[in-house]
C-alpha cells in the first residue's frame, strides 16, 4: 500500500498525526557516492529519483547549499506547458508534460498539477498567423494545440480579460493548449526528495560545495562545507548558480548569463482566472493559484545578477501590462515580489551534456523555462549520466552545439541571452 | 539602482538600456571563423562580483558607458565614457 493514502490518512487521524515518518531522512554524508548531485532544485531531484529508479543507482547524494526548495524550484510562477516551435524542444517539453500527467501518483506526493490551459494572447493578425505555425508544428509532433480566433471567442474563454477593441492592444485570437496548466512548485521538491530518499538517496541539506577535487584532469569528489565527498560521477545542476560552481572546477566561461527574473503574486480572491494567459503585446504570464493569489512575471531585469532581488522598472512594466489586460485587476495589492536566478543561454534552450571536464556532468541553461522541465530533465540527465551518452530527447542540447553551430533558438534572436 | 552619467550625474536605471558584457574582446574583423570568434560570441566570464559591462544612457543624453557594477549587490564602482576606454 502506498505509504500516502486515504487510509493512512484515517490510521493517523486517530493517533494525532503524531506517527508519520518525516518525508525525507537528515543523514550525514558518507565519504564516498557512486554519484553526487550539486544542487538539490527540482531537477537535482528529479535526477536522483530517476537514477535510482530507471537506472538503479542508488548511492547517490543531492548536495543543497541552502535548505531543500530554496532556490529556483520555489520561486517560479509554477506553470506547464509543451507550447514550443521547433522539434528538439516540442519533443523533450511534451515528454515532460506526460511525466507531469503522472506524476503525482508516481511519486506518491500530490503536486496538485492541474491541466487548467494555458493561452497565448495574439494582438495582430501577423502574431495570430505565427501562432497558427506553432500550433500546426505542436499537432505535428502529437501535442494539443487550439487556435483561438476572433476577440469575442477569447472573451468567453477568459473573463475579466478586456478584448474590447478601445483594449491599449487589442486582441485578435490566442493559442490555446488544454492540457498546459501548473502544479503546486513546493511539492514538486518535497515530493521528488521524499520518492528519492525512500529509494535510498541521501539529501544533504545546508552543504554548500566549496571546490573539486581532481586527479589530472578527472573530477573524482567535492569539497563541501561538510567535509569531502568522492564520487565516481559528478553532476551539476545549479541554475542561475553555474557560472560560479564550474569556476571552482577551473572552468572560466561558459555560454551563459545569469540574470534575476522577477516573479510576483497578488492578495487572495475568489475564483477568476482560470487558466493561464499570456501578454502577446509584451511578457506577462499569469495564473491563480489555489489559495487564490495571482501569480505572475514578465522579462528578466535585463542585466547580469546574481543578487535574488530585482528593481523597479520591472515591477512597473510588469503591473502595467497585467492592468491593461484585465482593467479590473488594477486596485488588487500586491502581497509579495522576488527574484530568482537564471541561467540564460545563447541560444535560449538548455544544455544537459557529459563534461565540461572527464567525470563532470553539466545541467543548465535553463533560462526562464525550468519548472516544467524539471520531470524530463532529470529523466534525460539521469539517463546521461548513467549511461555516459545523451538521451535520445536531450542529444541536441548538448555543450558543443554552440562550436558546430547547431543552436536551437526558439525565438531567432541570436546570442544576446537577455533577449531570449 | 541608479547610474552616475558622467555627464548627467547619477540617474535611475530606467533611463539606461543594458548592452551586454564588456569583457569580451571583438577579434580582428578580417579573421577567419574559429576558436577566437566562437569564444568572443558565446563564452561569457558571467562574473558573480565585479562585472564590466556596456550600458548607454538612452533616455538622456545618449552616451554610451562603461559601468563596473558588483552582480551581488549591484554596487556600481565606476562609470566612464566608452570613447577611450582601451580596457
Ligand atoms: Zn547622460
Amino acid at each position: 500500500m502506498a505509504e500516502y493514502s486515504v487510509f493512512s490518512l484515517l490510521k493517523n487521524s486517530f493517533s494525532g498525526n503524531r506517527d508519520w515518518k518525516p518525508a525525507w531522512r537528515k543523514p550525514d554524508p558518507k565519504p564516498e557516492y557512486d554519484v553526487v548531485i550539486v544542487g538539490g532544485g527540482g531537477h537535482g531531484l528529479s535526477t536522483a529519483y530517476y537514477l535510482a529508479k530507471e537506472h538503479g543507482l542508488t548511492n547517490v547524494a543531492v548536495l543543497e547549499k541552502g535548505w531543500l526548495g530554496s532556490g529556483n524550484i520555489g520561486r517560479n510562477t509554477t506553470i506547464v506547458r509543451s507550447n514550443y516551435l521547433l522539434p528538439e524542444n516540442s519533443r523533450f517539453y511534451e515528454h515532460s508534460m506526460k511525466l507531469w500527467e503522472g506524476l503525482s501518483h508516481d511519486l506518491n506526493y500530490n503536486v496538485m498539477f492541474s491541466q487548467r490551459g494555458i493561452l497565448n494572447l495574439a494582438h495582430t493578425p501577423g502574431q495570430l498567423d505565427d501562432f497558427a505555425r506553432r500550433g500546426n508544428a505542436m499537432r505535428h509532433e502529437g501535442i494539443d494545440a487550439e487556435l483561438v480566433v476572433g476577440a469575442e471567442a477569447v472573451g468567453r474563454m477568459v473573463p475579466g480579460l478586456d478584448v474590447s477593441a478601445n483594449a491599449r492592444f487589442p486582441i485578435v485570437g490566442g493559442l490555446m493548449q488544454p492540457r498546459a496548466g501548473t502544479a503546486r512548485h513546493d511539492a514538486v521538491a518535497w515530493g521528488y526528495a521524499r520518492a528519492a530518499d525512500r529509494r535510498g538517496v541521501d539529501i544533504l541539506e545546508n552543504c554548500e560545495v566549496t571546490g573539486f577535487l581532481r586527479e589530472g584532469d578527472r573530477v573524482v569528489g567535492v569539497t563541501t562545507t561538510r567535509g569531502d565527498i568522492r564520487a565516481r560521477k559528478v553532476a551539476v545542476a545549479v541554475a542561475g548558480s553555474t557560472g560560479r560552481v564550474v569556476k571552482l572546477a577551473g572552468v572560466d566561461e561558459m555560454p551563459i548569463e545569469s540574470h534575476v527574473l522577477q516573479a510576483f503574486v497578488s492578495e487572495s480572491l475568489k475564483p477568476v482566472l482560470h487558466t493561464v494567459v499570456t501578454f502577446g503585446a509584451g511578457h506577462l504570464y499569469a495564473s491563480q493559484s489555489d489559495k487564490g493569489g495571482l501569480v505572475f512575471g514578465g522579462d528578466i531585469d535585463g542585466y547580469n545578477s546574481y543578487a535574488q532581488r530585482g528593481n523597479l522598472p520591472v515591477v512597473e512594466d510588469v503591473a502595467s501590462e497585467f492592468v491593461a489586460m484585465f482593467p479590473g485587476f488594477s486596485r488588487v495589492r500586491l502581497l509579495r515580489s522576488w527574484g530568482g536566478i537564471m541561467d540564460m543561454s545563447m541560444d535560449g534552450s538548455p544544455i544537459i551534456t557529459t563534461g565540461p571536464l572527464p567525470g563532470m556532468y553539466l545541467n543548465c541553461g535553463w533560462c526562464y523555462g525550468g519548472f516544467k522541465a524539471t520531470p524530463a530533465s532529470g529523466w534525460c540527465f539521469a539517463h546521461t549520466i548513467a549511461r555516459d551518452e545523451p538521451h535520445a530527447l536531450s542529444a541536441a542540447f548538448t555543450l558543443d552545439r554552440f562550436r558546430r553551430g547547431i543552436l536551437i533558438d526558439e525565438k531567432g534572436v541570436g546570442a544576446t541571452p537577455r533577449l531570449h | 539602482m541608479l547610474i552616475a552619467c558622467p555627464y548627467c550625474g547619477p540617474r535611475d536605471v530606467g533611463e539606461f538600456t543594458y548592452q551586454g558584457d564588456a569583457n569580451r574582446k571583438r577579434p580582428d574583423p578580417a579573421s577567419p571563423a574559429g576558436a577566437e570568434w566562437e569564444r568572443y560570441v558565446y563564452d561569457r566570464t558571467n562574473a558573480a562580483g565585479e562585472h564590466r559591462e556596456y550600458w548607454q544612457h538612452s533616455g538622456g543624453c545618449r552616451a554610451h558607458l562603461v559601468v563596473t557594477r558588483n552582480t551581488v549587490t549591484h554596487a556600481i564602482s565606476s562609470v566612464t565614457l566608452v570613447r577611450g576606454d582601451d580596457a
